[in-house]
């Protein structure tokens, strides 16, 4: 896309929203990419540490966007990935210490992922795919729409493996006490990493079967 | 017989292209073509169209499997009358086991087939005949007490996800019945390993004799009870614990002959597989490092699903390797991983589900490098011959 510096964009044009909402579905990170797909597998067993990282992602994947886009200029473009490295890392750094300091349990359970978020590859698609190359507010605002699309799956996930895998919401059992009476028993299958690689299989299936031009050609 | 005709040919205009009833168009084709051997024509061209089609073949394997069904229905009278020290006559213990495993059989066939019929209607395509099979397999691989609805959510599962989500019969990389099976495996283990399954009643059940075990002779052989596994004879005509269809060898060499006599079955992948074990159980015995390696090679082979599995599982004929030499590869590694899994792994009593359903992620791979060189095989003569 050509920039244009004269023209004045309004903050919110038909143009951002459409920035914002194409991750949700026909650009869905996860589903249409195919990225991230590691951290989605890891940490969707339960709802909560899902939710947590898909804010994470989002606020990681927006202010990295933001940053880079207003440095873009000032970039040498032969040590960008490094510059791009540097400022993601220092953002997954913060939110860490923020994770560790306000909801420390959820922290520990995601472990590792948070600081694997540095290599999430929605981060380096968005920062080498846009913000190098767009101004920072679209910049921010597709960083918040690939982190919605991305976390949107993940809670989608996360939902089915919990409500399946151990029969609760949120750690609240939901399954009524006389279903297990009555011989139900939890899927231990959807506790499992395959499960939640076969859950977003189902989503892509899904997804693909209602929008028809994803299908790829064979 | 003929009131049936003429009943279909009655519905029959509804349901073609242009009729009240268009929708149900591969429902229908589905019954007639199982009532009667379809009335298809080629129109262009000379084609040679054999009389026996998917459905027929999958009509043979079935009858196959009826010894095994029947000889597993009498087992499990058998057991549960065991269990409880009760004397009682051959027909009750063979009713007691029909209506034990009757349930499972319904169960597998309605949830599997309403599955295909689904996705037939939505799809527009013929409803597929490769259920048939699978349907009859589920029952016979699981443990007489699990619960239905398991087998339900696990055949649904297996339809959808590894058969329908592939494109249906003919495209499905796993085996539908034994990923049913692995389903329940990993989903509710409980329900179908240990000792207490094997045998209608066990767990939870009051007035068993004391001392009475129910534990497979895999169950024993894990445990490290080698002096408690049954006789080979005892083995082979399957008055042992185990899933439905597996326990009875003579029932499965009775399938397996109609399979080979027919042509359905691959006796490449049977007679490999057999080997597979074999060499893997002898060079065990050389190794010899714990008493489940020292068994031998008799009581392996006869141990558990194996033979099942090598006789109607691995030469399923659309997950198995296509090429002859990849047939062989195939099954002697399924023999071999087999053997393996079961001796080594302790929380995995019987390798052989696990061993064919690694094979058949890798069929594809073995054929691909079978023909790979076979074609640089051949190009190599041509060069020569062209450089003469």
């Amino acid at each position: 896309m050509s920039e244009d510096k004269n023209t004045k964009e309004p903050m919110f044009s038909a143009k951002i929203a459409k920035i914002l909402t194409r991750p949700f579905n026909l650009e869905n990170p996860i589903t249409v990419q195919v990225l991230g797909i590691c951290s989605a597998l890891a940490v969707t067993v339960q709802m909560k540490p899902a939710i947590v990282m898909a804010l994470s992602v989002t606020v990681v994947t927006a202010f990295s966007n933001l940053i880079i886009s207003t440095l873009r200029n000032t970039i040498p473009s032969r040590i960008r990935i490094i510059v791009q490295l540097v400022v993601v890392a220092a953002l997954v750094i913060i939110v860490d210490q923020v994770l560790k300091a306000y909801v420390y349990d959820i922290s520990k359970k995601l472990s590792v992922f948070v600081g694997l978020i540095i290599t999430n590859c929605i981060l380096m698609g968005r920062l080498e795919a846009f913000a190098m190359a767009q101004k920072p507010w679209p910049s921010f605002v597709d960083g918040i729409g690939n982190g919605i699309g991305y976390g949107m799956i993940l809670i989608t996930v996360g939902f089915f493996r919990e409500l399946l895998g151990s029969g609760k919401i949120f750690g609240i059992d939901v399954v009524p006490q006389f279903l297990y009476d009555a011989g139900y028993v939890s899927n231990g299958l959807m506790i499992l990493p395959p499960m939640a690689l076969i859950t977003i299989g189902v989503i892509i299936w899904l997804q693909r079967s209602k929008n028809r031009e994803l299908i790829d050609k064979s | 017989m003929k009131a049936l005709r003429k009943f279909l040919d009655n519905i029959k205009p509804h349901v073609q292209p242009g009729g009240k009833f268009e929708k149900f168009h591969s429902t229908f084709d589905a019954f007639e073509t199982f009532l009667f051997v379809p009335d298809t024509v080629t129109h262009k061209g000379s084609h040679i169209r054999d009389a026996i089609d998917l459905k027929r073949t999958m009509s043979v394997v079935v009858i196959a499997l009826i010894p095994a069904l029947l000889f597993g229905m009498y087992n499990v009278g058998y057991w549960h009358f065991a269990s409880l020290g009760k004397e009682v006559t051959f027909m009750q213990t063979f009713i007691f086991g029909f209506f034990k495993v009757l349930p499972l059989v319904i169960v597998s066939y309605v949830s599997g087939l309403g599955v295909e019929f689904i996705f037939a209607q939505i799809r527009g395509h013929e409803v597929n005949e490769g259920f048939l099979v699978s349907g009859m397999l589920i029952p016979l691989v699981m443990p007489v007490d699990v619960p239905l609805w398991m087998v339900a959510v696990a055949t649904i599962f297996a339809v959808t996800i590894g058969k329908e989500a592939f494109g249906g019969t003919g495209m499905n990389i796993f085996n539908p019945a034994l990923l049913a099976r692995a389903f329940i495996f990993f989903a509710y283990p409980a329900k179908i390993t240990g000792d207490y399954i094997w045998t209608a009643g066990l767990s939870g059940g009051t007035g068993i004799v004391d001392g009475f075990s129910g534990a497979t002779p895999l169950g024993l052989a894990s445990a490290g009870q080698m002096d408690k596994i049954p006789a080979i004879n005892e083995l082979l005509l399957g008055f042992i614990p185990g899933s439905i269809g597996e326990t009875s060898k003579i029932a499965i060499l009775i399938g397996a002959v109609i399979l080979l006599v027919t042509g359905i079955g691959s006796w490449r992948i049977m007679l490999s597989g057999l080997l597979g074990g074999l060499i893997m159980t002898l060079i065990f015995n050389a190794a010899g490092a714990n008493a489940y390696m020292e068994l031998s090679p008799m009581t392996q082979i006869l141990m558990g699903s194996f033979l099942f599995g090598i006789v109607f599982m691995a030469t399923d004929p659309v997950t198995a390797a296509q090429t002859k030499r990849g047939k062989w590869i195939y099954g002697f590694l399924v023999g071999m991983f087999a053997i393996m899994i079961r001796v080594f792994n302790p929380a995995y009593p019987e390798g052989t589900m696990l061993a064919i359903l690694l094979m058949n992620a890798f069929a594809p791979l073995i054929d691909h490098y079978v023909i790979e060189a076979n074609i640089s095989k051949r190009l190599k003569r041509a060069t020569k011959a062209s450089n003469l």
